[in-house]
């Protein structure tokens, strides 16, 4: 069982500081005993310093965004399919699958698949679709329940709404999977989504729903079920696609500029590593010393 | 009001753990906060039971579809609250120090004070039921997993294309290289197979982890700055 962890916003800033700086090859310190740690952590002035830049970058993109400035994003298959699937299950009369993921919302990806649940929710309100959401965490139902019924508010179909299907079935991972594989079985949707945290369940789920002949459209940040939903689902969103669907699918010019600011820091992070590597060569190790998280 | 309470408390609860961070003396602060956050982890259960009782009762009440099963998860529920709370609080309220014997097998020896709620201890019948029934359920849903796994492996694998190709040459390459077998055939698969998996398969997975992470911060600032909200509900 994995443990659980507390402190959404710790998570996601500590945690995903961390992961830049793990992913660009540093090797953690390990933790040292300090009697009086003062004001300021001052050896986390690195993460402070890359906080900071990613902020100003975000809000100058969206500052750009705002005053009109088009920016371009490429198409993302993943997301443009998503609208196809609720057709498809409209037209078959069948309803649409949204799996939200089996972790809690302390974790950033399910707070954002709420996001995007709010979008899926609209279209299927828009063609009066069934959409069923089958719940891993207890935390996470009135949150869905809240998401999708102001979805059917705000396209103006209150009396679909069908709070029923909103579906709690287990907090235990195997005993969810086996609760999401009946509800495919039983009343096979047409379109399946997997849009968030997803662990060792990935790939049954995946299998289940492609037997059952279903449109499926996967997005998760956890990179090793990332292979599983590529061999079993018709899309996949990988990492930064995931985090990317709400401003693609609401088009929205200050969400667009959010993209772009992660682009400035992802070219930023690039040119660093490459800097990092030629003095590592070089046997300069001041910038990997400093860029150490600790 | 219905939003922006809830959005002025994500932006104050996450800005305090993200100065957290870096000031060391907001840190007992934090544990606090975090301990309400376990605290409504908690709580919020009793919302996940409420759900299932809700849509089971009407499924039984309406006679859907299958809904004899939903007679059998009520049952199965309510039996597993009793063994887990009620029980075990009838017994230490009356200091009945007692063991039950049911079966021939002694499944409530465990020792604990008068008011002491430890319905689920190991040993008692709450735990024996989710040790020996629960448990090999979960391991045979996992089991599952090895079909899932040959079978999509078997249609990802059909040469159909360059990159199937690529792929399937790749795949071989590792699982021989990293089998006894391999290394029999000739001794430089294993080393070839700890090349895929540490040289172009890490690149790959790192683009993607700092492409993932980085969305994460980017979506982590757009809510405690109140950019996105659509997590509330509503545009």
């Amino acid at each position: 069982m994995r443990p659980v962890t507390a402190g959404a916003f710790r998570l996601l800033v500590r945690g995903t500081a961390s992961l830049v700086l793990l992913a660009a090859g540093a090797v953690p310190a390990v933790a040292k005993e300090v009697e009086d740690p003062g004001f300021f952590h001052l050896e986390r002035l690195n993460i402070l310093f890359h906080l900071v830049l990613f902020a100003f970058l975000f809000f100058l993109c969206i500052r750009l965004a705002a005053g009109g400035r088009k920016f371009f994003i490429r198409k993302i298959a993943g997301l443009e399919a998503v609208e196809e699937a609720v057709g498809r299950s409209t037209e078959m009369g069948k309803a649409v699958l949204y799996v939200p993921g089996i972790d809690d919302v302390n974790n950033i990806q399910t707070i954002y698949s709420m996001i995007i649940l709010n979008h899926v929710a609209k279209m299927v309100a828009r063609y009066e679709t069934p959409l069923i959401v089958p719940i891993c965490r207890p935390f996470v139902v009135p949150l869905a329940e809240e998401t999708v019924k102001q979805a059917y508010l705000d396209v103006g179909s209150p009396d679909a709404f069908n709070a029923n299907n909103i579906r709690y079935l287990s907090e235990e991972q195997f005993a969810f999977t086996a609760g999401v594989d009946g509800i495919m079985l039983r009343e096979k949707p047409a379109a399946n989504l997997y849009l968030g945290s997803f662990f060792a369940e990935s790939l049954i789920l995946a299998e289940t729903g492609f037997q059952t002949g279903a449109i499926q459209i996967a997005g998760t940040a956890n990179v090793h079920q990332l292979p599983f939903f590529v061999v079993a689902c018709d899309y996949t969103l990988m990492g930064e696609e995931f985090f990317a669907a709400s401003a693609y699918l609401s088009e929205e010019p200050k969400l667009i500029g959010t993209l772009k600011g992660t682009d400035l820091m992802k070219i930023y992070l690039l040119v660093l590593l490459i800097v990092g590597v030629l003095l590592e060569t070089f046997g300069v190790t001041g910038l990997s010393t400093w860029m150490e998280p600790r | 009001m219905r939003r922006e309470v809830p959005l002025l408390i994500t932006m104050i609860v996450g800005w305090f753990m993200v100065l957290e961070f870096f000031f060391p003396q907001a840190e007992k602060w934090s544990s606090e906060l975090q301990n309400w956050a376990i605290i409504m982890t908690a709580l919020a259960s009793v919302l996940g039971v409420a759900n299932v009782a809700r849509i089971n009762m009407l499924k039984v009440s309406r006679r859907d579809r299958d809904w004899r099963y939903s007679i059998v998860l009520l049952a199965g529920m309510a039996f597993m609250v009793l063994l887990g709370t009620v029980f075990p609080m009838v017994r230490s309220l009356f200091h009945i120090d007692s063991s039950w014997a049911i079966g021939g097998g002694e499944f409530m020896g465990v020792t604990y004070g008068p008011y002491r709620l430890s319905g689920v201890a190991a040993g008692t019948v709450f735990n024996q039921f989710y040790d020996f029934m629960f448990v090999p359920m979960q391991a045979t849903m996992f089991a599952l997993l090895a079909f899932f796994i040959a079978s999509a492996a078997y249609r990802s694998f059909r040469i159909r294309s360059v990159e199937a190709g690529l792929l399937a040459i790749a795949a071989v390459v590792i699982m021989i290289g990293r089998v006894p077998l391999g290394r029999e055939i000739w001794h430089g698969l294993p080393e070839i197979s700890d090349w895929i998996m540490s040289v172009p398969n890490l690149a790959a997975k790192r683009a993607i982890l700092i492409g993932a992470a980085l969305g994460a911060i980017a979506t982590g600032l757009k809510v405690i700055m109140g950019i996105e909200r659509n997590f509330l509900g509503g545009d």
